[in-house]
């Protein structure tokens, strides 16, 4: 697959941290300038821009975290005056205040290049017609891969969310062949289709660049199985910019290049903030070098990986993250035991008769927690036969009590019982919190 | 000899069954027999229909997960000891009952009952054998 920008995506490492450090003081400076914020974060740390001579430099710097975004609600940690913000986006907001993020003119042309770039690592050509099922809106989504398919020179199909039925009308007739947007939400299309009698085989996809939330491995097993294309991780958020912030290569599909000429990841440990080295798993923690209205430093993104920095078959030279394993707010503790609904998912999705949509219900009995998933029942292993349905419940449960340790009741629910959501999946409920 | 059952996973949730028999009565699908299997989470529903197809054609289109089994209409006497002289000879023969169930018949002097085996054509050489009388499908779908 060709690379987009070849001589920023295979340029060599010591060039590249020759400029990642260039950018990053000049970042600094300017957020030490700027944003109030930034500037009392270095003062408390008792240090100044100047102080920041190498990359590793950096860990002196304290964290930014999601709630100082919200304090300094809406507008504070903007480093540019509004009259240059050219757009704006926010988060959700489900747990609180939403974080909003602005762009400058320079930054919409940089997230499209960036996404140009992840289209491309994906498979996507300027021959190619992108299907974005991606929400529009103040998600970052829709507007995000919209932009960079733009740029690549594709042909955008900007059908958002939603209005699933059409949406196999539109795959079927207007032929497109690459299709974005979140898993959970291609997987519900997927079922839409099956039920409207069109199959994928049939479509014209070669690959599908999915994210906006994590997926395991045997999710992509199963996605590529009934989309019959190439399953391709997306990862962004919009604090940091957005989707594109890194991408799976076509080639590899293992580990997301991030695009280190635009910004520095390190990894943490969640719990210290120390510093963790390349391999080790810990907390993702991004600063923005390029980022004009909205820069980011040493921001948490609560996601888990690690990184890997070993030469990749595709030629480009950005270290890689594994994909991400879950967040550490998502991070359900059962009696104790770390639990993330990825690892969930991946012990459900390796019987292949279990549908991908599931649910994880936590509650406190008499002060014990209970874990209860919900599982759906499909064609595909239901039987006239209790004990064969009481088997698999059996079996799923003692599959989770030995890979994760812990106790779960497996509750076997009609189909289209679990809401099937058009954005990101509501995947736990946990009824323990006020 | 076989006649088709059609199954379906039900939650246990107030009106749920309700639900299925409405679905049937408005496409016009008679139930000739059926039974509720069940725990305390869900339940299986099988049932013999005048209508296998469209039955299961409305079932699903509504949603519902619908399986399909073959089970045996046995006819039983009915006297004392009917429904043993059907089981011994199984029984003798390692042939295990998944579950049976009974069927409102209203013709005939014999009692008629669906049986379910693992081996159903093991089970079929034997009741011949043992000269019991197996109710074809056709039959059973229009008693």
């Amino acid at each position: 697959m060709p690379i987009y920008n070849m001589d920023f995506e295979t340029m060599p490492r010591e060039a590249l941290e020759s400029i990642q450090l260039s950018r990053l003081k000049a970042t600094l400076d300017r957020v030490y300038a700027t944003v109030p914020f930034y500037r009392e974060n270095f003062k408390k740390a008792g240090i100044t821009p100047s102080d920041i001579k190498t990359l590793k430099d950096l860990q002196k710097i304290p964290f930014t975290v999601k709630q100082d975004l919200r304090d300094n609600y809406p507008y504070g940690m903007f480093a540019v005056p509004m009259q240059n913000v050219v757009r704006i986006h926010a988060s959700s907001g489900t747990t609180g205040k939403p974080t909003v993020v602005g762009y400058t003119r320079r930054d919409i042309a940089t997230w499209a290049e960036l996404m140009a770039r992840s289209l491309a690592a994906g498979g996507a050509t300027s021959q190619d017609i992108v299907h974005n099922a991606y929400g529009y809106g103040l998600f970052t989504g829709g507007l995000g891969v919209h932009y960079g398919a733009e740029m690549l020179g594709a042909s955008v199909i900007p059908v958002s969310g939603g209005n699933t039925k059409r949406q196999i009308i539109i795959m079927k007739d207007f032929k497109p062949t690459i299709l974005t947007g979140t898993p959970s939400y291609i997987l519900h299309l997927a079922e839409v289709a099956q039920e409207m009698g069109v199959s994928f085989e049939e479509l014209n996809f070669k690959s599908g660049i999915f994210g906006a939330e994590p997926w395991s491995e045997d999710m992509r097993a199963d996605l590529e199985a009934k989309l019959h294309l190439k399953a391709i991780d997306i990862y962004g958020l919009s604090e940091v910019m957005g989707p594109g912030v890194s991408i799976e290569c076509y080639e590899a599909q293992k580990g997301l290049h991030i695009f280190e000429d635009h910004f520095i990841a390190e990894i943490i440990n969640p719990e210290t903030g120390e510093s963790l080295p390349y391999g080790e798993t810990g907390e993702l923690v991004f600063t923005s070098i390029t980022k004009e209205a909205f820069p980011v430093i040493r921001y948490r993104t609560r996601d888990i990986t690690s990184l890997n920095p070993e030469p990749c078959v595709c030629g480009r030279t950005h270290v890689r993250m594994q994909k991400v394993s879950g967040r550490t707010d998502d991070m359900l503790i059962i009696r104790g035991v770390n639990v993330f609904p990825s690892q969930i998912e991946s012990v459900l999705m390796k019987n292949r008769e279990i549908q991908p949509h599931y649910q994880l219900v936590v509650d406190r009995v008499d002060n014990l927690d209970t874990l209860t998933v919900m599982v759906e029942v499909g064609q595909e292993f239901f039987s006239d036969e209790i004990k064969t349905l009481q088997n698999m419940e059996q079996k799923l449960s003692n599959d989770i009590k030995e890979y994760l340790g812990v106790s779960a009741k497996i509750k076997l629910v009609e189909p289209k019982t679990i809401q099937r959501s058009e954005g990101k999946a509501v995947r736990v409920i946990d009824k323990r919190k006020k | 000899m076989r006649v088709e059952q059609i199954s379906i996973f039900l939650e246990n949730k107030a009106g749920r069954l309700a639900e299925v028999t409405a679905i049937l009565r408005d496409a016009n699908v008679n139930i000739r027999a059926l039974s509720l299997a069940d725990t305390t989470d869900f339940g299986i529903l099988r049932l013999i229909v005048n209508d296998n197809q469209t039955a299961e054609e409305v079932l699903r289109r509504e949603g519902f997960t619908v399986g399909k089994t073959n089970v045996l209409a046995i006819e039983v006497e009915d006297v004392p000891g009917g429904l043993n002289n059907v089981l011994d000879p199984l029984t003798s023969a390692g042939i295990n009952v998944e579950y049976m169930y009974a069927f409102a018949n209203t013709k005939g002097n014999n009692a008629i009952m669906i049986f379910r085996f693992h081996d159903l054509d093991k089970a079929i050489s034997i009741l011949k054998d043992n000269s019991i009388k197996v109710i074809k499908g056709e039959d059973v779908y229009n008693l």
